[in-house]
C-alpha cells in the first residue's frame, strides 16, 4: 500500500467537503421553491440563512488550507494540455491512449482551480448578500447583481462538484477509499497515477 | 369591498328584484393620497403607529420637517418634504407620504425564496408574513421602492400592511381614518383611479398645474397605492419616487430564464453522469481489471 493522503490532508478535504455540503443543501434551498424543504429538513429557514454564511466561511477557510496544502500538485503544466487533448479517451476509458499522470491528472486540477475561483466567487459576492441592509438604496444595482454572481458561481461548483462525486465514489474505485483511510494500492497507483507511482515508489 | 360572500341574495317582504343582485363589484382595494391636499400634518405616522402597536421612534432632524431620514421596519408611513424651486423661481412645499406601494406585480414577492413569506390578497395587498421570513432580505432587492426594511434583531423584514386586519373587516387603513384634510381615500381601485383623474382634470382646468396627473406605474403592473401629483412628468421631486419604476431586469433573469437554465444543468448533469457510468462503467486498477 502507498500513502496517498496524509491526516491532515483528510481533515481537510472533509472539512472542506462538508462546509461545502452544508451550503449547497441550503443554497439550493433558497434556490428553488421546490427545493425548500432541504431548509426546513435542516432546521428551519431562519436557521438555514443564519449558517448559510457562517460556514460559507468555513468553506472558504477550509479551501485556504487545502491551497496550502496541494499548490505545489495543482498547477497546469505541458503535460496537462497534452492530457486535455486527449481528454476524450479518459473519459471514454481509454486510458492507455492516455499520456501518463502525475499525483494529479489535469481533469483534477481543473476541478480543483474551479472549486477555487468559485469559492472567491462566492465569497465576495457572498459577504454582500449577508448584510444587504448596508447597501443604500442609491447602490441598489449592485444587490442583483452579486446574486447573480453568487448563484452563477454556485453553478459552476455544482457542476464541478457533481463530476467530483462521480468520478470518486463511481469511476475510479478505491479513491473514496483513499480518502478516508489515506492508502492506496501499488495497482491503483500504477494504473491512476504511473509517474506519481514512479516518483513514490522508484519502481 | 370585502363583501362579496355577504352581498344581499333575497330580501323578505321586498318589491322587485334584489337590488344589485348579480352584479359583480371590482374588489380590489387602493389608497388614493392627492399631495396636492396634504398639509403635511403627519396624523397618518401616529395612526400608523398606534394601529400597528409600534412605540414612536427616536426622531432625527435635518433641518427640514419630516419626522426622519427614511421609513424603518417599526415605521411604515412617512411624510417627505421637498422643497422645488422651478425655473420661475418659484418655490413650492412638496409633501408626499411614502410607504409601501403595493404593486399589482410585487417585486419582493417575485424575488422572495420563502415559502409564505410574503403573499398578495385577490384585493391587492401585498402582505409580508413575518413567521415565514427567513430575513435574507431579496425582498429589498426587488423592490423598486425601497420599502421592505430589516430588523437586525429579530431578521425579520417589515412594510405597510395597508391595514390589512382593517381592511379584512371591513374597515379604511388607519391612516385614511386620520387624515384630517380628506387628501387620502380608500376604495376600489377603479373608484380611486377616477377620482383621482377627476382630480388631476381639476388641476389641470383650474390651476396652473398643467401637468398634473395620477402615478399608476405600469412598470410594476400599476399599484394599489396611488398619488394625484401636480407635475406627473417629475415624480423625482417628491423625494425619490422613481418615474418609471421597474422590477430589477436582473431579478426577473434570475428568478426565470437563470433559474431553468441552472435546474436544467443540474438535473442533466447527474443524468449525463449516470448514462456515462451505464455506458463506460468504472476504470479498474490493474489488479482487478
Amino acid at each position: 500500500m502507498i500513502e496517498r493522503y496524509q491526516f491532515h490532508e483528510r481533515i481537510c478535504h472533509w472539512l472542506t467537503g462538508f462546509a461545502y455540503l452544508y451550503c449547497l443543501a441550503t443554497g439550493l434551498a433558497f434556490y428553488s421553491p421546490y427545493l425548500f424543504w432541504l431548509a426546513v429538513m435542516l432546521g428551519g429557514g431562519p436557521t438555514s440563512r443564519f449558517w448559510h454564511p457562517v460556514l460559507g466561511l468555513v468553506f472558504v477557510a477550509a479551501q485556504m488550507w487545502m491551497h496550502h496544502i496541494w499548490r505545489g500538485d495543482v498547477n497546469l503544466g505541458a503535460t496537462d494540455k497534452e492530457w486535455l487533448e486527449k481528454a476524450r479517451y479518459y473519459v471514454t476509458n481509454q486510458d492507455d491512449r492516455v499520456p501518463p499522470q502525475g499525483k494529479y491528472n489535469a481533469g483534477q486540477k481543473l476541478f480543483y482551480w474551479a472549486m477555487f475561483s468559485g469559492a472567491f466567487l462566492l465569497l465576495f459576492s457572498g459577504v454582500f448578500m449577508w448584510f444587504p441592509e448596508y447597501i443604500s438604496f442609491q447602490w441598489r444595482w449592485v444587490r442583483p447583481v452579486v446574486v447573480f454572481i453568487h448563484e452563477g458561481a454556485a453553478l459552476i461548483t455544482i457542476g464541478a462538484f457533481i463530476i467530483h462525486v462521480y468520478m470518486g465514489v463511481f469511476m475510479v474505485p478505491g479513491s473514496v477509499a483513499a480518502m478516508v483511510h489515506g492508502f492506496v494500492s501499488k495497482d491503483w497507483a500504477k494504473t491512476h497515477h504511473p509517474l506519481w507511482f514512479h516518483q513514490k515508489t522508484g519502481e | 369591498m370585502s363583501n362579496g360572500p355577504l352581498q344581499i341574495k333575497a330580501i323578505s317582504g321586498h318589491a322587485g328584484p334584489v337590488p344589485g343582485l348579480d352584479t359583480s363589484r371590482d374588489y380590489s382595494v387602493a389608497k388614493l393620497i392627492d399631495v396636492t391636499t396634504c398639509i403635511g400634518c403627519k396624523a397618518c405616522e401616529v395612526a400608523c403607529l398606534e394601529w400597528n402597536g409600534y412605540p414612536f421612534r427616536e426622531t432625527a432632524f435635518d433641518n427640514t420637517y419630516q419626522t426622519m431620514p427614511d421609513t424603518a421596519w417599526n415605521y411604515y408611513n412617512l411624510i417627505r418634504f421637498n422643497e422645488h424651486v422651478d425655473e420661475a423661481g418659484n418655490l413650492s412645499w412638496l409633501m408626499r407620504k411614502d410607504g409601501c406601494m403595493h404593486c399589482a406585480d410585487p417585486g419582493c414577492l417575485r424575488a422572495c425564496p420563502s415559502d409564505g413569506a410574503i403573499v398578495q390578497y385577490a384585493n391587492g395587498i401585498v402582505d409580508f408574513q413575518q413567521d415565514n421570513c427567513i430575513g435574507c432580505q431579496y425582498c429589498v432587492t426587488g423592490c423598486p421602492f425601497n420599502i421592505p426594511k430589516f430588523n437586525s434583531e429579530t431578521k425579520k423584514v417589515h412594510k405597510c400592511t395597508l391595514c390589512s386586519d382593517r381592511v379584512g373587516a371591513g374597515l379604511e387603513p388607519a391612516c385614511i381614518k386620520a387624515c384630517p384634510t380628506g387628501c387620502l381615500h380608500f376604495g376600489t381601485k377603479d373608484d380611486m383611479k377616477e377620482l383621482g383623474e377627476k382630480r388631476a382634470a381639476q388641476l389641470r382646468e383650474h390651476t396652473s398645474h398643467a401637468h398634473a396627473g395620477v402615478y399608476d406605474p405600469p412598470g410594476v403592473g400599476g399599484t394599489h397605492v396611488m398619488y394625484v401629483l401636480h407635475d406627473i412628468d417629475h415624480p423625482e421631486r417628491y423625494g425619490g419616487l422613481p418615474k418609471d419604476p421597474k422590477i430589477p431586469l436582473l431579478v426577473r433573469i434570475w428568478k426565470g430564464p437563470m433559474k431553468w437554465i441552472g435546474n436544467l444543468a443540474i438535473v442533466g448533469g447527474i443524468l449525463g453522469v449516470a448514462v456515462h457510468y451505464l455506458r463506460f462503467g468504472p476504470k479498474h486498477a490493474e489488479d482487478d481489471k
